[in-house]
């Protein structure tokens, strides 16, 4: 303990020397601003400004791009709320009861609560990371293939199961999300798969076109035709504050939001995309009323916001400690790391503890730079929805083009996006989610390997999964929310989701 | 034809030509022990299949097609083109000629809007974003003819 406060404050010499700073506030405010521009999410953000930092030394240009990363998981919230439009793909759950919000002119509160969870669970998280990141690593170590195959399978069972919609339709559309993960070279064998000679496709389907499709271009494609088209809002200053009633209804799901979201970030995998899928699902599932979800809930912006911030550090963990990346966006932060020479793993705390701490410390002041910069600048985004709506989508567009273009410099990634959107735009009109289509995409290339390396391990028998205690007691419940889903059904009674997915018909009607 | 029904059918041709195309791309199946590169589609393309009759055998009670509101159709395919025209021309035009072009014609023509405000958002757009990506973050945007 007083060798961590002792580090700790190592680092604070180290993150609050004015160069760091610097770089730690530039960081923070480019972050807010990718995560604000729709389509630009953190993944093209840090890849992006990754050439920027060749010139910096090794801890300034790692505390910029960690800045990047957690600045527009800040950031993402805003086009979430005030259009319906993810940042990134992790403000995909913020959409649904944010923008609803902000369709009753309380766009101001969900944008500060959002901002005020995301501090809390940053801070709150990174004390997680300092203290227990050994333990919880060594945890999440213990898991060999079949655990994580079976907490993944349940993680969409867990997604279908909370949908408003039918679960089947969910379950659906979690299968064609990993059959289009399929796309590209096989892992194992090296043969293409359904590539038809597009070299690009041979990594597979990108997350980014794909979200961005689903949800940005989609959402245009729906509402720039329509007659009226998005209200804009314009709140007083005063619409600002969240009322008392909503900081209440706001305190326990961000608190939630914050532990789940650290704890699924240090499971490998897309965690901050993974964790507000499931915070969402579990704030659903806990409120009193579960009706209002979809409608305008805060508890449904203040658990995913808080859930994605928080998972954000917990993917440092496995990251710093161990050298091995948990999904996409730390993939990137390891390369960057390489190219600058240092090596993340056990021996990088004995070796560069300057770093490590630096690094650490810089959190705590970034989360705080993030704060002071949205809180005051919320109002600066919600004047985004006073431009009216014929200027304001070619824009969008033209930003998730740039953005989906820009990850890879491939107008192959332009076409995806183009299909996604087009697919997004028929599978809303035909009541289907989209949410499962991108977490299959994202989840497809870990659960094929899990399942592959299962099979290997015993020697292609299936019952692995039942000896295996953690596996079993998983895919236990991922049947149990099955039937319950199936029970509902034969009685044919109208449960808290059935009830939802009729009010959400009858608001459309 | 109710939406189910449709999508339900959608579903399930789409598994089948999944399960085709595995074949006519000879992507080996593999034993359990060693599962091949077309194990996993092969699986997910079946889970699809019976999912989509599903659909089709409980969908007799939802909206019909054309209940589900189609009606901004012709907004809709203007953008899809407008997105179809970047695809093609970003590295051919370059990135502010083509921009410039699709936001001109998404304001001027399939959203009628006065010719200044037309002109003045095109080029703006095109400009600024470049100079924000290109020139500040340096990513390297496609240049076309004449370095434009």
């Amino acid at each position: 303990m007083l060798e961590t406060l002792a580090n700790l404050g190592l680092g604070f010499s180290v993150a609050l020397s004015p160069p760091i700073l610097f770089y730690a506030f530039v960081g923070c405010v480019v972050g807010t601003l990718v995560g604000v521009l729709p389509g630009v999410g953190p993944l093209a953000g840090i890849s992006l400004l990754l050439p920027a930092t060749f010139g910096l030394d090794a801890t300034r240009a790692i505390v910029m791009l960690a800045g990047i990363y957690y600045g527009a998981m800040y950031g993402g919230s805003t086009t979430s709320i005030l259009m319906r439009i993810p940042g990134e793909a992790a403000s995909v759950m913020t959409c649904i009861d944010g923008y609803a919000m902000a369709r009753k002119g309380r766009g101001g509160a969900a944008l500060a609560i959002a901002a005020v969870g995301s501090y809390i669970a940053g801070t709150v998280s990174v004390v997680g990371l300092m203290f227990l990141a050994p333990p919880l690593a060594a945890f999440a170590l213990r898991f060999g293939p079949p655990e994580y195959l079976a907490l993944l399978l349940l993680g969409l069972f867990v997604l279908a199961y909370m949908s408003s919609g039918s679960m089947l339709k969910s379950l659906a559309m979690a299968s064609f999300g990993l059959l289009l993960g399929m796309v590209g070279i096989d892992q194992m064998s090296g043969y293409f798969r359904f590539a038809y000679g597009v070299v690009e496709l041979g990594d597979g389907l990108g997350v980014v076109p794909v979200a961005v499709g689903l949800f940005g271009v989609a959402e245009i494609l729906a509402t720039a035709g329509q007659a009226t088209p998005p209200q804009v809002v314009k709140p007083r200053l005063r619409e600002l504050l969240p009322s008392r009633q909503e900081w209440r209804e706001s305190a326990a799901p961000i608190g939630r939001g914050t532990v789940l979201g650290f704890l699924i970030g240090i499971l490998p995998g897309s965690a901050h995309i993974i964790s507000s899928f499931v915070s969402y699902a579990v704030e659903k599932r806990m409120s009193k009323h579960p009706e209002q979800f979809g409608q305008g809930a805060v508890a449904g912006v203040a658990g995913p916001e808080s859930a994605n911030n928080s998972a954000t550090s917990g993917a440092m963990v496995p990251m710093l400690a161990l050298g091995v990346p948990s999904g996409p966006i730390p993939a990137v932060m390891l390369a960057a790391m390489m190219v600058h020479g240092v090596s993340p793993g056990p021996l990088l705390i004995q070796q560069q503890p300057e770093l490590f701490w630096g690094f650490i410390a810089s959190m705590y002041v970034g989360n705080v730079v993030l704060l002071i910069l949205n809180l005051p600048l919320v109002g600066l985004f919600v004047n985004i929805l006073r431009v009216p709506y014929p200027y304001l989508y070619p824009a969008i567009l033209v930003f998730s083009i740039l953005g989906v273009y820009a990850v890879n410099g491939s107008v192959v990634d332009v076409w995806i996006m183009l299909i996604m959107g087009v697919l997004g735009w028929v599978l809303r009109k035909l009541s289907f989610e989209t949410a499962p289509v991108v977490l299959g995409v994202v989840l497809a290339p870990m659960i094929e390997l899990s399942l592959r390396q299962s099979l290997a391990m015993s020697d292609g028998h299936y019952a692995i999964f039942l000896q295996r205690p953690i596996a079993a007691v998983l895919l236990g419940v991922g049947l149990l929310l099955v039937l319950l889903n199936l029970y509902s059904f034969v009685r044919r009674g109208l449960d808290w989701r059935a009830r939802l997915a009729l009010a959400e018909k009858g608001e459309e009607t | 034809m109710t939406t189910e029904r449709v999508s339900g059918v959608a579903l399930a041709l789409l598994a089948l030509a999944v399960l085709e195309e595995a074949r006519r791309l000879k992507l080996p199946l593999g034993t359990l022990a060693t599962p091949g590169p077309a194990y996993m589609p092969a699986l997910l393309a079946l889970a699809l299949l019976l999912a989509g009759v599903l659909i089709v055998a409980l969908g007799r009670d939802a909206t019909t097609l054309g209940a589900a509101g189609w009606h901004e159709w012709r907004h809709t395919l203007a953008i899809v083109i407008v997105c179809a025209f970047v695809a093609l021309a970003l590295e051919r035009l370059g990135y502010r000629l083509t921009i410039a072009l699709a936001c001109a014609f998404l304001l001027g023509v399939v959203e009628r809007k006065g010719l200044v405000a037309t002109f003045l958002f095109s080029v703006g757009m095109a400009a600024g974003t470049y100079y924000l990506f290109d020139t500040l973050l340096r990513v390297q945007l496609p240049r076309g003819p004449f370095g434009l």
